[in-house]
């Protein structure tokens, strides 16, 4: 009973995610139905149908193969990701613990950033 | 309690139909996406489960890391086109998990899942509800003897530091591991003269290294 | 809180559905997705059954959330590392179609 009280406050999150859909959804009905009436022009061309409207053009399909080192640089960030998570509930009751948590998280820190040292040197940091 | 089931039910029709997406789509891009919506609607009931914080961490790790990983992975094969074909085991396959989901569904309905009387039960969701929201301590006051107990209960960094310290440090060298092995096993092959020096079969392995450098430009 | 009972069958029914890609898709990369599949649904059965079990003993609801925890950690290793694998397998052998992978089977 208490608990519905303090779920009723995520209505406001529905709330918001409501409007977020329904903005996007009525523009692109207004559009639609602009154009159903007549008061939206209709006049497609090449440049229009361009990907990106400046910089490099698109070379190639959809699917040509990616570089595998993107690859490297994801599997970097979600091991630090993962550490984050660690890092947080400990910091929020940093005050509270003992130096013995100070020196445990440095261990944890520590031997992570052996992987992070490990991928310079390996220059696996570097493009190219 | 309805607003509660209401959400639950919302947020199962989304998770069952997305994990069904997953396995069934042809797509494997899509299958991608589809899994994210899993991810999410489990973070979903874990906000229904008084787990803010895991929901956060779902929603960071796995909908915000692992399916960055899983979309590279679907990008990088090029297996993309030919999208999600069964094998051959399908109806043996059906059949052990309609076989391990009646089991489930039996056990998970026979067995009496009442770990408290319904007095307790109450002052507990108090108590619970009191961690994360604001209630009087006069109202905290009369939960009683059972509140009390869970409210004195520690935080994830007591146990993070105290009783699971040793599976603590065990993470991050699992994660080192981890991190090391993938670095090694996706690092493309240097140079070029290791694979004359060596013999046909990493000549073979260095060209199709090449190849891939090549097309990323 | 809707009853535990529900939420397990919730778990059981993405477990199983998890089970199915499992054993019966030929990517590899979709065999991965189903596996987290899997572990998603052993992290809604302890969480739930962690917040209904507070206040009985000694048990708080962290002790499940802290197991869930280092699941998901268990999880983003795995993940990594395995995704490598399917990689590299890419890389020497242009697919990755589990079926075709049999160097080591006879």
């Amino acid at each position: 009973m208490f608990l519905d009280d303090y779920f009723r406050q995520y209505g406001l999150v529905a709330i918001f995610c409501v409007v977020a859909v329904a903005v996007p959804v009525s523009m692109m009905l207004m559009s639609w139905g602009m154009s159903r009436v007549g008061l939206r022009p209709r006049a497609p061309s090449a440049v229009k149908a361009e990907t990106y409207e400046c910089g490099m053009e698109a070379i190639g399909g959809k699917w040509n193969l990616f570089n595998f080192r993107y690859y490297m640089f994801a599997i970097l960030f979600v091991i630090f990701d993962v550490e984050v998570i660690f890092l947080y509930p400990w910091a929020t009751k940093f005050l509270s613990l003992e130096l013995f948590a100070l020196i445990e998280m440095a261990v944890f820190v520590g031997i992570l950033l052996i992987g992070w040292a490990y991928a310079w040197r390996k220059r696996d940091l570097e493009w190219g | 309690m309805l607003f509660q089931d209401v959400v639950f039910w919302l947020l199962t029709v989304v998770a069952v139909g997305s994990a069904l997406g997953v396995v069934l789509i042809r797509d494997l891009f899509r299958a991608a996406l589809l899994l994210v919506a899993v991810f999410v609607a489990v973070g979903g009931y874990f906000v229904l489960l008084n787990a803010e914080f895991l929901a956060v961490v779902q929603v960071l790790i796995y909908a915000g890391a692992i399916s960055v990983l899983i979309i590279f992975a679907v990008m990088l094969t090029r297996d993309v086109q030919q999208g999600n074909p069964p094998n051959r085991l399908q109806i043996p396959a059906v059949a052990l998990a309609a076989l391990l989901l009646a089991a489930l569904v039996t056990v998970a309905v026979d067995t009496q899942w009442s770990f408290l009387p319904e007095g307790e039960r109450q002052s507990v969701e108090l108590v619970q509800t009191a961690a994360v929201s604001d209630i009087s301590p006069e109202t905290l006051e009369q939960a009683g003897a059972a509140g009390e107990s869970a409210a004195q209960g520690v935080g994830l960094a007591d146990l993070l530091i105290g009783r699971f310290v040793l599976p603590f440090e065990a993470v991050s060298v699992l994660l080192l591991a981890a991190l090391i092995g993938a670095l090694a096993l996706v690092r493309p092959r240097p140079a070029p003269q290791d694979a004359r020096a060596s013999g046909a079969e990493s000549a073979s392995e260095s060209a199709g290294a090449g190849a891939a450098g090549s097309e990323a430009d | 809180m809707v009853d535990l009972v529900w939420f397990q069958l919730l778990s059981a029914a993405l477990f199983v559905i998890g089970l199915y890609g499992v054993l019966a898709r030929r990517s590899a990369v979709l065999i991965l997705m189903s596996i987290e599949l899997m572990l998603n649904a052993v992290n809604i059965n302890l969480i739930a059954a962690a917040a209904h079990m507070e206040g009985f003993g000694s048990f708080s609801r962290f002790d499940g959330q802290l197991i869930a925890i280092f699941i998901i950690t268990v999880a983003a290793a795995e993940v990594g590392l395995a995704l490598a694998i399917v990689l590299r397998m890419y890389r020497n052998r242009s697919t990755v179609n589990v079926d075709e992978i049999d160097l080591m089977k006879w």
